[in-house]
């Protein structure tokens, strides 16, 4: 993997020479995030959400252990032993606040940095493998958000539990037992609460697993940039170190301005009041929604609201909402346009445009009450959504004429840097 | 000629005695892996405290026509109700091919006791308790129960009628141990 040019770790200390011998890990990490991974020279600030989801892993990890020492996970205890969290225990709000916020923080910089794939087609060969270990990051960070979100046992916790483990019971025959089985009875009680806590803290480190073989994929064709043109030589790229650690850098400075003043200031902002009430078995609140990250999924789940075929609506609603995600796992073979970036595509720049507002408008119906007219426009969002992907997709790439491109990363930096002289001198 | 086949004495052409040896070895640690995920995987079952909470006694003689009151069957929310006269009228009225999940009001109630309807208080659709139970709560464009979470309409036998949901309110296993007192479960 990696370039010819790139630069060969060398350790000079008798020390760092001497562990090079016996465990090559800073050798490794110099490899993988040093001055001996080149990079395309043209990346653009869209490129920083990668090691921001990275830095957002890392924060959940620390404060989520942390606060696993002063939880208890038990029906019983729970909701108290939150409130203790935020009252008692020393900078416990703080921590909590964090770790609430912090999910909220890593959603927002996957969903960037998921576009930001779609919009310089990153998914595209040679990088699929990367795509596809993405989606699987992305799946298992929202089980892990769900089964977090259970955890203070207050009524949205509770209901949301019932809500989405009842996804499960739409699968004919063998539904009602299967979530039965994951909840341990016949509700969510202390058995499922339990489960949930101990998988919580279970699947951030099979994240951080996958996170590993993503980068590790990435690295073998090196990153998209861009142009979307792949690198030809030396001359089209820089060590990932000083150039691109310190433009990571700057980026976590904004993004972690950002998490503090939700922290500091607004820490209920994304949440709901009706998690300060204990769960309570007997009493669905008016309106129940998940969490901001999941309201385009949700929509998409209550799009259906009539029987299809010999399938009913539930079952329609809850295949249609995995597919929605599943959908992902095909995206690099739907798309069959040898241009990766929109940059050069303006006819998919436009439908990639469309998309956006599309899962926007998913996401304030998934928000909203189950009635009219939410029910309409997320019906037509949702078609919208698999048309996308499905049909104008496959059809864009195929009659799309792409823009003239230049013939490398260094050509297309020049070009753009000749433009920016001349315009200043005019 | 003497020393060649002293060489490939103990060699077997075709399937050899080994291999027998190394697929039974290897069959008899897979059937041990198995038998050790059995456990594993049922763990995760409820569990006999659980389904120790199988039955609950109720006392419905306070209950009016007309009202309904919420208990709880194995931490599941039950509704019991009185209906009325109208409500049982308004029922038998609907023809069974209106319905999405068709049963009649007798089928969902005991012989002689069909004022009196018991159904789980959770919705078909994914679990939430529909409203209409208590005093003053919407009862739904059908006059039974309304669930907010999805939006699904059930009629006053607690059958769906609109909506999301697939099927009625469940009627749990329940008898009548006097003319005031139902055990359920």
């Amino acid at each position: 993997m990696s370039f010819p040019w790139a630069k060969q770790y060398e350790p000079r200390q008798p020390l760092m020479k001497w562990l090079d011998e016996k465990l090559p890990l800073p050798r490794l990490v110099y490899n993988a995030v040093g001055a001996g991974y080149p990079v395309p020279r043209n990346l653009n600030y869209f490129w920083n959400f990668g090691v921001l989801a990275g830095a957002a892993l890392a924060i959940q990890i620390i404060t989520g252990i942390v606060l696993a020492m002063h939880y208890a996970a038990n029906a019983g205890v729970a909701f108290n032993s939150v409130e203790h969290i935020m009252r008692d225990v020393n900078a416990g709000w703080f921590i909590r606040y964090a770790h609430m916020n912090g999910a909220s923080m890593f959603f927002i910089v996957v969903y960037l940095h998921i576009f930001r794939g779609l919009y310089y087609g990153s998914y595209k060969a040679p990088r699929e493998m990367v795509w596809l270990l993405g989606v699987v990051i992305f799946l298992l960070m929202m089980a892990t958000a769900f089964m977090g979100y259970v955890l203070p046992w207050g009524q949205m916790s509770f209901w949301g539990a019932q809500v989405i483990t009842g996804f499960f019971s739409a699968i004919p025959i063998v539904g009602e037992p299967i979530r039965q089985w994951l909840l341990g009875g016949f509700a969510p009680d202390n058995a499922a609460l339990n489960r949930f806590f101990s998988l919580h803290y279970l699947l951030p480190f099979v994240i951080a697993g996958v996170v590993i073989l993503h980068i590790w994929a990435l690295h073998i064709p090196g990153s998209n940039n861009p142009t979307g043109i792949e690198v030809k030589d030396e001359q089209d790229t820089v060590p990932f170190h000083p150039y691109y650690t310190a433009k990571d850098g700057f980026g976590l400075g904004v993004f972690l301005l950002v998490f503090v003043l939700l922290a500091f200031f607004s820490p209920n902002l994304l949440g709901h009041a009706d998690n300060y009430i204990p769960a309570n078995p007997l009493s669905t609140p008016a309106h129940i929604v998940p969490e901001w990250y999941f309201w385009p999924f949700y929509a998409i789940l209550r799009a259906f609201t009539f029987n299809f075929l010999w399938i009913d609506a539930k079952l329609w609603g809850v295949i249609a909402m995995f597919a929605s995600i599943a959908l992902l796992f095909f995206l690099p073979w739907l798309d069959s346009s040898p241009v990766k970036s929109s940059t050069y595509r303006p006819l998919y720049k436009k439908f990639f445009w469309v998309l956006v507002v599309d899962v926007l408008v998913l996401g304030y119906c998934g928000k909203s009450p189950a009635e009219q007219p939410y029910v309409i426009m997320s019906q037509i969002a949702a078609a919208y959504y698999f048309a996308h992907f499905l049909i104008i997709l496959p059809i864009v790439s195929r009659i799309e004429r792409p823009a003239p491109m230049p013939n490398s990363i260094t050509e297309a930096v020049l070009a753009k840097h000749a433009d920016d002289t001349s315009a200043a001198t005019a | 000629m003497a020393s060649e086949t002293n060489l490939n004495a103990g060699i077997e052409e075709g399937v050899r005695r080994r291999d027998f040896i190394n697929i039974a070895a290897v069959s008899f640690a897979g059937v041990g892996a198995v038998a050790v995920v059995l456990p594993l995987v049922n763990q995760m079952n409820p569990s006999a405290d659980v389904l120790a909470l199988s039955s609950t006694e109720i006392d419905i003689s306070a209950i009016e026509a007309g009202q309904a009151i919420k208990t709880s069957w194995r931490k599941q929310p039950v509704f019991v109700r009185n209906l009325t006269t109208a409500e049982i009228a308004a029922a038998n009225k609907v023809p069974l091919s209106e319905l999405r999940d068709p049963q009649t009001l007798a089928e969902r109630t005991k012989v002689g006791k069909e004022n009196w309807l018991i159904t789980l208080g959770v919705c078909t659709h994914l679990g939430c308790v529909p409203l209409g139970a208590a005093e003053g709560e919407p009862r739904g464009d059908f006059g039974g129960y309304f669930c907010p979470c999805h939006g699904s309409h059930y009629d006053t036998a607690a059958r769906i009628r609109k909506g999301p949901a697939p099927k009625n309110l469940f009627v749990p296993p329940y008898e009548f141990t006097s003319d005031t007192a139902v055990t359920i479960g």
